[in-house]
């Protein structure tokens, strides 16, 4: 049946697809974009920041009609103590200027508009449907089954997301490993938008972005704050292997975190509506499977496990976009089918995708020495306390009582060790 | 309501859940998870799914946040089926 067989397949309306299926639909392709919510985004998770270069990409001005939350001018980390906390607060309004640097997100709300503007440029939009598996014949994969259904198509993307069960199913790659991945849990906590503003010192339409360590019982992790319009989003993304040998469980160590005294005084009085968890690709350009092609089908997204976290920058949904746009790309410029796969590991390379990757590839080397987590934090805020504490008492030293804190906490070996890892890491 | 700790159950119970009664989307072995000694689903599932009762390894499917945590890290290969639920049925969220 003609009728029924469709350029393009496209599994998955997140950032991914709906970037993919929104080029190849303005370009006139026939593409159906399936999505297992019942809306785009109903499925999803993020911290989540959004880098705008990426929507810029796909369409100068895109941006600006995308229910974006604020615009991130202040990049603040923390570092925690039991009870204290150290903060680095860098504010910079110029990341709000012209077209701002990064928006704070939510995903229910962003990708069913990004769906939504694939669908006005004509893709057909199937809601509510959950893809089984892909259909091969002569050693092609030609199209998707849903139930009993099939569904043709030339070239089917995999933006399934991490668990990429398509591309699995597919042959291309096997499971993603533990070691590989963040487990992230958060919290959706409403606040009025007046309080946000006041308590994070910023305008209405501006936020702030904020890293933390120090709050995952040494756990290498890190917890992230976001401000929206109307709520925050807090949360924190924990390496699992290691979160699996300590005895507590995740959800408890969050509620540890939302309760230290320092996150508190910014959440009080705020309302907790939802309760998120996702898995995040965390070991950048190493964990990316070697193939992301194969005879009719290409793997964009969080499914080709593309992310870049320097802890202090953390991209996923920018790159994913880059992603869709490169596989668009390819199924826009060749007639021929076997050339798809090949030209998109071009693309990605060109829309420097890749070279942004390998950029940062021993980057996550840093997160496996175990002392980021627990000592550098503590170390931080008992200088601090050093620093800042006076009870008509004659003081220590200033240098002395500096080294008595270090020396509290880390052995001489293990800065040298700790100090080469991250030199040679960086 | 002001900030408060929360139980998974607590916080769970905040989510939009339409439970697919008699379809598991993940099902265990629980042969397989007496042998296992790793036992990391016990702490790493967001929800809490996976609990411990009289020694044995058990999991409510309801509440699931689909995100796929147990099944990466299961080591034994107790977790023997992991899909996303049917249509229309599972978790969705509305402000994460």
């Amino acid at each position: 049946m003609a009728d029924d067989k469709f350029d393009t397949i496209v599994v998955g309306a997140g950032p991914a697809g709906c970037a993919c299926a929104y080029v190849l639909a303005r370009e006139g392709k026939n593409v159906l974009l399936v999505e297992r919510g019942d809306s785009a985004g109903a499925k999803n998770v993020s911290g989540g920041r959004l880098y705008t270069y990426a929507l810029e990409m796909i369409e100068p001005g895109m941006y600006q009609r995308a229910p974006l939350q604020r615009k991130i001018v202040r990049e603040q980390i923390m570092l925690l103590g039991e009870r204290t906390a150290t903060t680095i607060d860098y504010f910079d309004p110029s990341f709000g200027k012209k077209i701002p640097q990064s928006y704070s997100v939510v995903r229910a709300k962003l990708d069913e508009w990004f769906a939504s503007e694939a669908e006005a440029k004509g893709a057909m939009l199937a809601a509510g449907v959950v893809v089984d598996g892909v259909v091969e014949e002569n050693g092609r994969i030609v199209g998707i089954r849903t139930g009993e259904e099939e569904m043709r198509a030339d070239v089917v993307v995999a933006a399934d997301g991490i668990n990429s069960l398509i591309a699995r199913r597919a042959g291309l790659f096997p499971d993603v490993e533990g070691h590989a991945v963040g487990v992230g849990v958060k919290e959706t906590i409403e606040l009025p938008d007046s309080v946000i503003s006041s308590r994070f010192a910023v305008k209405d339409d501006e936020g702030a972005a904020r890293v933390a360590i120090g709050c995952t019982d040494g756990i290498s992790g890190g917890a992230f704050l976001y401000t929206n319009q109307g709520s925050v989003s807090l949360g924190i993304v924990f390496n699992p292997e290691q979160a699996a040998k300590q005895g507590r469980h995740i959800h408890e160590i969050l509620q540890d975190f939302k309760m230290h005294p320092a996150i508190l005084a910014l959440i009080d009085g705020g309302t907790t509506v939802e309760y998120g968890a996702h898995l995040v690709p965390e070991i950048g350009y190493r964990g990316i499977p070697e193939k992301l092609h194969r005879e009719g089908m290409v793997v964009v997204g969080d499914a080709a496990r593309f992310g870049i976290n320097t802890g202090l920058i953390i991209r996923g949904m920018d790159l994913a976009i880059v992603s869709g746009l490169a596989a668009a790309q390819a199924i826009l410029g060749t007639s021929s089918l076997d050339e798809v796969g090949p030209l998109y590991m071009r693309k990605l390379e060109e829309l420097m995708l890749l070279g942004e990757e390998r950029a940062y590839q021993n980057f996550h080397r840093i997160f496996e020495i175990p002392r980021v987590f627990r000592e550098v934090p503590k170390i931080a805020n008992e200088a601090m306390q050093f620093l800042f504490t006076v009870n008509g008492q004659i003081p220590t030293p200033m240098v002395h009582g500096l080294i008595d804190v270090v020396r509290r906490n880390v052995t001489l070996g293990q800065i040298v060790a700790d100090s080469w890892k991250a030199y040679r890491s960086l | 309501m002001s900030i408060k700790r929360l139980s998974p159950e607590e916080a769970l119970a905040l989510n939009k859940f339409s439970v697919d009664e008699g379809h598991p989307h993940i099902v265990i072995d629980k042969a397989i998870c007496a042998r296992c000694s790793d036992r990391a689903c016990l702490v790493v599932c967001p929800a809490r799914l996976y609990r411990l009762k009289d020694g044995q390894i058990s999991f409510e499917f309801a509440g699931c946040l689909e995100c796929g945590t147990c099944r990466v890290m299961c080591s034994e290969g107790g977790v023997t089926s992991w899909n996303y639920p049917r249509a229309s049925f599972g978790v969705t969220y509305r402000g994460s």
